[in-house]
């Protein structure tokens, strides 16, 4: 059996080991036209920062690939023909397969701005990306970066620590409010700012002009509002990578449509990780997950049905985690942005408003965490949640979910006070 | 829709890589207005030691000890903290790949070069009066070597002797080499210890941690052994023990102790043995080989320290982690039977038990843990004689694999594989690949420093010592069992 499999990420590449573990005569090939060993996404804004360099981003050594005999192809798949089950490259030799699985990734989206194709415009999610912002940067004094999201915040500390003055235009009037409730973005906002970031909040992008030589030269807002730069980052969100899609049976909506084995309609045809649009019978919204974890989760999945042992996708607690410049943050559970009616939050800051704790609970038993500048223990936190603790219980052992460093500064008592005050209970630590 | 794929890219980053921006404004200065004049006093200290090398005439006077090395690193130490001052506490590891300094730059082998000559000197140029006494041989080569010998240790002697004032109120003895050495090297621990203060006080972890090897270097590695000294007590170092400080328990130097009237010399051979036989296994137990590599040994004082630029530079591959294991136990097999041979040969004159002796001396005491151990910082990384080379790490090596309750857990799923901790471990540890499993990082060589934890940017990583030493033996039944599987141990792929 010949499986291929179209993109390097941590989809495809945690499919092709996990593959090879339980099926150690088939063969795998593994194509991606972006590098050729899969490397860590998230660890791009430190290659451009100088913390480590492109082969510290590698998760593996290379010789991994040889020895797991996975094959490697540096190319870009240009055609599916599902009826031949051959991929055609944009270079070299057409491929066949007997099971193919996408883990194509996806690419920073584009809403139709004016102008969102000048040079000196750019999204931040590929090595592409980078080696394009390698060029912009040259010569760039202002940057203007559009969207409020984990990747805008990333590409504006990278530009930032380059000495580019960073306009940051955020259309919601909170950073990042459609996930993080009013404390948390308030919290971040204000750090942004600090650093010198010029974070505009409900500022949203209209157009982006040339100047005399073509490239981006200003932005201008809804407001009416222009801002001269060298270069504009869009990094409103990131949109999956369907274009294999087209003039194939595989069926595609915003991503490749799957079932609960990952599998499209079409047979022996898989999709995983950020490209895969989960069909959720009969639940309402499809699944769509676009991070590091689930994108594992979903390889590992694949694998299993790719080998034979057809497993249905169990996307367990949900649970997230990311850095606003020196900010570390951490979900567990379910955080709305906006209180629900049936829930309860309780949030504790710090004075020095550079830590904070949000506990929420619903029908008496604790649903969701966000953690700002402090670590807690994610097996317990998900423990708490499945086994439906109250927040009385949760409280009087919080420490236990503490994983912060040894001699880091406790603040149980206050939290455990001020957080049992907010959600109704009795807790005494 | 997607748009189209970027079928024209082409760049190798295999090949290529991604340097330094080019054509940016360049980091802000985050430096506090004042730094400058902090600079300005190291480069004065700087001067006056060099005025005093050169034979100026406060010279061996305290004006000069003070205004030389000592305010050359006091200031540095001033430096560091104003230099920081401006940024917000976090890691700030901006530009580190991009430092000549600190990646393996053209500065980075001259100061793997200067550091290795310094020891080159320090071991082996023979004493003034030998060199006094030498006669050039024939010939142009010959005459040159002997000036160049009597120049190196005309300015050598000036060092040394610019520090008499300190060493003669500590001791009541002129100062010697090693006493410049020990200057030296207790200056760089506490300049660059402040250093590591300031850089990462947003953790308290590394706070106590540099403070306790800042507080051992200071007392135990330098202070205490001088006064002894003055006291006509031997010049003894608490902190440090059999089998890295080896002729501790060797024959001539237990009955010299034992020898020295009143009980102190008893006391220090008890102490040495405690430490070894019984200390060394019970807190290793309990807290793992940190409790000495990086919260009391000088060595692992001065890779915390003056090292921590540098500690990115540790090999991650799995080569490296095979010859780690090779290299290591031999030293330790090494020193085991040389001290096993020169008991079993003492009174006799054993020319293998002396072989053994010097030779030991020569290639681990002096060459693998001065000239490579600190010389090769810049290039090979902080620890270099710490991973490859220490015995003593190797007996706090097996115990921390196979009897320990330390160990370092990740934090379920929340690694998204950056790196950031493989790259800072400065013991070449590739803690990426247990924390993306998920899994406990028990590891022989890790020294606790807490790096890897402070840099990881999600909190995955947390040092612990845990409720029990039960995980040691997942698929052992023994720690025989286990340290003789962790010998061939490898990176799992999952
Ligand atoms: C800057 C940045 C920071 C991030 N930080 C975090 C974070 O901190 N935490 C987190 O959980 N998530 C983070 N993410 C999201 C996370 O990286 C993605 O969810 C994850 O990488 C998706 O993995 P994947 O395997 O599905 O796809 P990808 O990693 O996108 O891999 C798909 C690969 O397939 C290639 N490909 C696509 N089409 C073709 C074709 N036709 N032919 C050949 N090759 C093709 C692509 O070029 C790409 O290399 C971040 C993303 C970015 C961009
Ligand atoms: S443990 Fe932290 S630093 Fe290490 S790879 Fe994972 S996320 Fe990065
Ligand atoms: S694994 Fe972590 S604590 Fe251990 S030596 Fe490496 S960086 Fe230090």
């Amino acid at each position: 059996m010949h499986v291929v499999i179209v993109g390097n990420g941590v989809a495809g590449f945690t499919a092709a080991l996990r593959l090879r573990e339980l099926d150690p005569a088939c063969r795998i090939t593994m194509i991606s036209g972006e590098s050729t060993y899969p490397y860590s996404r998230p660890a791009l804004m430190y290659v451009f920062m100088g913390h480590m360099r492109y082969q510290e981003t590698k998760p593996f050594e290379d010789r991994v690939w040889a020895e797991q005999r996975i094959e490697l192809v540096r190319a870009w798949v240009t055609r599916i023909d599902t009826e031949g089950k051959r991929l055609e490259l944009h270079e070299g030799q057409p491929l066949s397969y007997d099971k193919l699985l996408l883990a194509t990734g996806s690419q920073p989206s584009l809403y139709g701005w004016p102008g969102q194709d000048l040079p000196g415009v750019q999204g931040l999610y590929s090595l592409m990306d980078l080696h394009a912002l390698y060029q912009n940067v040259q010569g760039a004094k202002h940057a203007v970066i559009v969207g409020g999201g984990l990747i805008g915040i990333e590409l504006a500390e990278m530009l930032h620590s380059q000495g580019v003055h960073v306009t940051f235009l955020v259309r919601e009037d909170a950073y990042w409010s459609n996930v993080l409730p009013a404390e948390e973005s308030a919290m971040v906002t204000r750090l942004i700012r600090e650093a010198g970031i010029d974070l505009r909040l409900s500022s949203e992008l209209a157009e982006i002009h040339a100047g005399p030589d073509g490239r981006a030269a200003a932005v201008t807002t809804k407001a009416g509002e222009r801002i001269e730069c060298q270069l504009v980052g869009l990094t409103a969100g990131v949109s999956p990578n369907t274009q294999l899609c087209q003039g194939t049976p595989i069926e595609a909506g915003r991503g490749i449509l799957v079932d609960a084995h990952l599998q499209t309609k079409v047979p022996d045809v898989y999709a995983a990780g950020d490209c895969a649009e989960i069909v959720t019978e009969g639940e309402g919204k499809n699944l769509l997950q676009q991070v590091w974890y689930t994108g594992k989760l979903q390889g590992e999945c694949v694998a299993k049905t790719l080998a034979g042992q057809a497993t249905r996708y169990d996307a367990g607690l949900w649970y997230n985690s990311a850095k606003f410049l020196d900010l570390e943050y951490q979900t567990y559970g379910l955080v709305h942005a906006q209180p629900q009616a049936v829930e309860t939050h309780g949030w504790w800051e710090h004075a020095s408003g550079r830590l904070g704790l949000r506990v929420v609970a619903m029908d008496g038993a604790v649903t969701g965490f966000n953690a700002m500048g402090l670590r807690l223990r994610h097996r317990t936190c998900e423990r708490w949640i499945l086994e439906r603790r109250s927040p009385g219980y949760v409280l009087e052992h919080l420490a236990e979910a503490g994983f912060d460093p040894e001699f880091t500064r406790r603040y149980e008592p206050e939290v455990v006070a001020t957080l049992a005050a907010q959600l109704g209970v009795e807790a005494t630590v | 829709m997607s748009r189209p794929l970027p079928i024209a890219y082409a760049f190798d980053e295999e090949a290529a890589g991604f340097g330094a921006p080019q054509g940016t404004p360049g980091a802000p200065s985050a430096g506090a207005p004042l730094a400058w004049v902090a600079l300005v006093a190291v480069a004065l200290g700087v001067l006056s030691f060099a005025a005093q090398l050169a034979g100026a005439p406060h010279a061996g006077t305290w004006l000069g000890l003070l205004s030389g090395l000592p305010l050359a690193f006091a200031a540095s130490a001033v430096y560091f903290w104003l230099g920081l001052q401006g940024t917000t506490p976090g890691i700030k590891h901006d530009g580190i790949f991009f430092g000549s300094m600190t990646a393996r730059g053209t500065l980075a082998w001259f100061a793997g070069l200067g550091l290795t000559a310094f020891y080159v000197v320090l071991y082996w140029l023979p004493g003034a009066g030998a060199i006094a006494n030498m006669q050039a041989g024939e010939g142009a080569p010959a005459q040159a070597k002997l000036w160049l010998l009597r120049w190196t240790s005309a300015l050598f002697e000036r060092a040394i002797g610019s520090l008499d004032p300190l060493a003669l109120a500590l001791s009541g003895k002129d100062a010697d080499r090693w006493f410049l050495y020990g200057t030296l090297y207790t200056l760089a621990v506490l300049a660059f210890g402040v250093r590591m203060l300031m850089k990462y006080r947003h953790v308290r972890y590394q706070i106590v941690r540099t403070l306790s090897v800042m507080f051992f270097q200071l007392g135990f590695g330098f202070l205490i052994p001088q006064v002894l000294k003055a006291f006509r007590y031997p010049e003894y170092y608490f902190t440090y023990f059999w089998p890295l400080k080896y002729d501790y328990l060797f024959p001539s130097s237990v009955t010299g102790l034992w020898n020295t009237p009143g009980g102190v010399g008893v006391f220090m051979v008890v102490w040495g043995l405690v430490a070894t036989f019984v200390a060394t296994p019970v807190l290793t137990y309990f807290f793992g080989k940190r409790w000495y590599c990086s919260w009391v040994c000088g060595c692992g004082g001065l890779a915390e320290t003056l090292g921590d630029p540098y500690r990115q530079l540790s090999s991650k591959s799995t080569r490296a982690w095979k010859v780690e294991r090779w290299l290591i136990h031999s030293v330790l097999v090494f020193i085991v039977v040389t001290t096993a041979a020169v008991w079993l040969t003492r009174g006799t004159h054993s020319p293998l038990a002396a072989g053994l002796q010097k030779w030991y001396g020569f290639l681990i005491g002096a060459a693998f843990s001065g000239v490579i151990g600190v010389g090769f910082y810049p290039l090979m990384g902080s620890r270099v004689w710490c991973r490859f080379g220490c015995p003593m790490a190797a007996v706090l090596g097996v115990f921390q694999r196979c009897f320990s309750r330390f160990r370092i857990t990740t934090n379920g799923g929340q690694c998204m594989s950056c790196g950031n901790c493989s790259t800072y471990c400065e013991m070449g540890i590739d803690v990426r690949a247990y924390a993306e499993k998920g899994e406990n990082v028990v590891r022989a060589s890790c020294v606790g420093c807490g790096v890897c934890a402070a840099v990881c940017p999600r909190g995955v990583l947390k040092l612990e010592n845990g409720p029990t030493h039960a995980d040691r033996f997942a698929g052992a039944e023994n720690p025989v069992q286990t340290f003789l599987a962790s010998l061939t141990q490898g990176p799992k792929v999952p």
